[in-house]
């Protein structure tokens, strides 16, 4: 066990350090463009000459990355060209926003998608299975911004019910939650119902349940003292790795509905060119989508006996 | 193989009929009811997306001023000046825009229309990019095992590592905006999901007898693996390209409306809905079609994708 826990996060340091790599070879290989992209296609060569010295980008690439990735373990993400402010400061402010945007996601997507999971592969092929799974492949088709634009016009512009932005001019403000929260519920949770279901029909075949059904126990007492403890293993891994795809989602969302969240800011960073934000949220998502994915692998392995003794 | 096909002198192999084959698949779609809707709208959007020029009424870009956020049903008064190519001309008083009119005065309908093509051209290519590439690692992977594994399989699990649309981001970022830059990144992004996928498919067929006695008679590896295992992958591969095509068309349209996909004036469903939010409290619908457009869409690749794989299981 130590050394699997070892090895993962050997795997994760690993893997962090080569994207990390990636990202800047990606990002600065080309000063000369990166030059013309800061400083605008009407820039002299002369100017851009001017701003690659002053900046340190004609030093070789390998002591600048040196020195960025050791900026960046010190928590200097380096200077909001946008924003005019250090990125640490905008980037963790922003992160914590997204934070509770998706906390607020999670808290209604994971119930909602493992109940109807549950009650879809209960029975397969029941009409009950058959509804929820033709609901959940309707949601999953629409993308965010499509349904943004529905739940918009129907519930802040015909009905006037809910406002259509949630910058919190005001300080924090429930109703503003609304909206970027179910849009992300709808579009994410019909993956999670999705495995749940398969999981959970799986586990209804094992000859266990038949025992359990045949000697006469209760249904609802064989599904939730039985079967529920097997089929909620593989749906965790699932649950979890939805963080990476959330940072995907809150792009759209937050950039609908203005939210100030991390999403947003990469958006807004990369209309602008602003090479350091980019690096910084790129730089962070990667490490929460890393660290997600290997608490995923570490809790799976917890979870499941028959991985944890072998 | 029959007893006279051995038996002849020169063992001739069964005449293949591939088009009475393809059509013989179709026909399977009618064993579900989720397939045939699915394909149905497919079908519908593909039709209209050949069929542009001769369906859309106004050509995509063309302005009439009058017209401007104009709800759907609604006729030009007569007499007013607008311009085009050739110049100033006046309506006659019968231009209807049957969706209503966006913030240029651009007739939604054709837009809507136009737009399903530049959709279908690029999801499919872009997709199909992916899968010859991520076929020919997953392939390589799964046949070739040993360090080509390894390193095909480390690599992919960093790509996969990142968030897609932050990958996108980044990626259009660096290379700017523009139709071969959003292939290229959907095909970076996307191959290495199709490899791990036919690698899996790939490590449980390479061991079957069809392939030891391809390996017998001395055949060329990658004819083992293109001829000789990857027909028996297809089944779990075409339910997932399906997906995969909704997932990029999606992808595309999120790029558009978030300004990173492709330049305007031609008509996006993304961009459609990027160009017009400013005015979709006064305006709503020239944002709500393009929205249901691209809807429809997806949810045709997925309840085909759906039904294809009740199918497969049923066998």
């Amino acid at each position: 066990m130590l050394i699997f826990l070892l090895k993962r996060l050997g795997f994760m340091l690993l893997t962090m350090l080569v994207v990390s790599i990636l990202l800047f070879l990606v990002l600065e290989i080309n000063v000369e463009n990166l030059a013309t992209r800061v400083l605008g296609q009407f820039s002299t060569e002369e100017q851009r000459q001017i701003w690659l010295e002053e900046n340190g980008y004609l030093r070789p690439i390998y002591i600048r990355y040196l020195e960025w990735i050791g900026d960046m373990l010190q928590g200097d993400f380096g200077h909001s060209t946008r924003f005019n402010v250090p990125v640490s400061e905008i980037l963790f402010d922003r992160l914590g926003n997204t934070g509770l945007l998706a906390l607020c996601v999670f808290g209604v997507m994971v119930p909602l998608a493992l109940t109807l999971g549950i009650l879809a592969g209960m029975r397969e092929g029941s009409s009950m299975d058959r509804s929820i799974t033709f609901f959940s492949v309707l949601t999953t088709s629409v993308p965010e911004f499509a349904s943004a634009v529905f739940f918009s016009a129907i519930f802040v512009f015909a009905l006037g019910w809910l406002p259509g932005t949630s910058g919190m001019a005001q300080g924090f403000n429930w109703t503003e939650m609304v909206l970027p929260v179910v849009v992300l519920v709808l579009y994410g949770f019909g993956y999670i119902a999705r495995m749940m279901r398969a999981s959970m029909a799986e586990v209804m075949q094992s000859p266990y349940i038949r025992t359990a059904i045949l000697k006469g126990l209760p249904y609802r007492r064989v599904i939730t003292k039985h079967a529920l403890r097997n089929a909620l293993i593989a749906p965790f891994t699932v649950i979890i790795l939805q963080i990476n795809w959330l940072l995907s989602g809150v792009i759209a969302v937050e950039y609908f509905f203005s939210y100030k969240g991390f999403g947003a800011l990469l958006l807004e960073a990369s209309l602008n060119t602003d090479i350091d934000v980019i690096q910084g949220c790129a730089i962070v998502a990667v490490f929460v989508a890393v660290g997600t994915q290997t608490l995923a692998d570490i809790g799976y392995t917890y979870l499941n006996p028959r991985i944890r003794f072998s | 193989m029959t007893e006279d096909a051995i038996s002849a002198e020169r063992p001739l192999p069964a005449p293949r009929r591939p088009f009475r084959e393809a059509v013989k698949s179709i026909g399977l779609l009618r064993e579900s009811w989720v397939a045939s809707l699915g394909a149905g709208i497919v079908v519908f959007w593909v039709i209209v997306a050949v069929l542009a020029p001769v369906l859309a009424p106004y050509p995509p870009n063309q302005q009439i001023g009058p017209l401007k956020n104009a709800p759907p049903m609604t006729l030009a008064e007569e007499g007013r000046p607008y311009f085009t190519d050739q110049g100033m001309e006046r309506t006659s008083g019968d231009e209807l825009y049957i969706l209503g009119g966006d913030n240029l005065g651009r007739d939604v309908l054709s837009r809507v229309i136009w737009g399903a093509r530049s959709v279908l051209i690029y999801a499919p290519i872009a997709t199909a990019c992916a899968y010859v590439i991520g076929i020919a690692m997953g392939l390589l992977a799964g046949y070739r095992r040993g360090w080509i594994d390894d390193v095909l399989s480390r690599v992919s699990d960093i790509i996969l590592s990142f968030p897609v649309l932050v990958l996108y981001v980044v990626i259009i970022t660096v290379f700017g905006p523009s139709a071969i830059n959003i292939v290229l990144a959907v095909t970076f992004a996307s191959a290495p999901g199709i490899m791990r996928i036919v690698r899996g498919l790939v490590l449980d067929l390479r061991n079957r007898d069809y392939v030891a006695a391809a390996q017998t008679r001395g055949e060329n590896p990658w004819y083992i693996m293109l001829v000789e295992i990857l027909p028996n992958a297809r089944g779990p591969l075409i339910v997932d390209a399906c997906l995969r095509l909704g997932y990029t068309t999606i992808t595309i349209g999120v790029l558009g409306f978030l300004g990173l996909g492709l330049p305007p004036p031609d008509p996006n469903w993304g961009n459609l809905v990027a160009e017009n939010r400013e005015v979709a409290q006064i305006a709503p619908y020239s944002t709500l079609f393009p929205c249901i457009a691209i809807s429809t869409l997806v949810l045709g690749l997925n309840l085909l994708a759906d039904g294809l794989r009740e199918i497969s299981m049923k066998d």
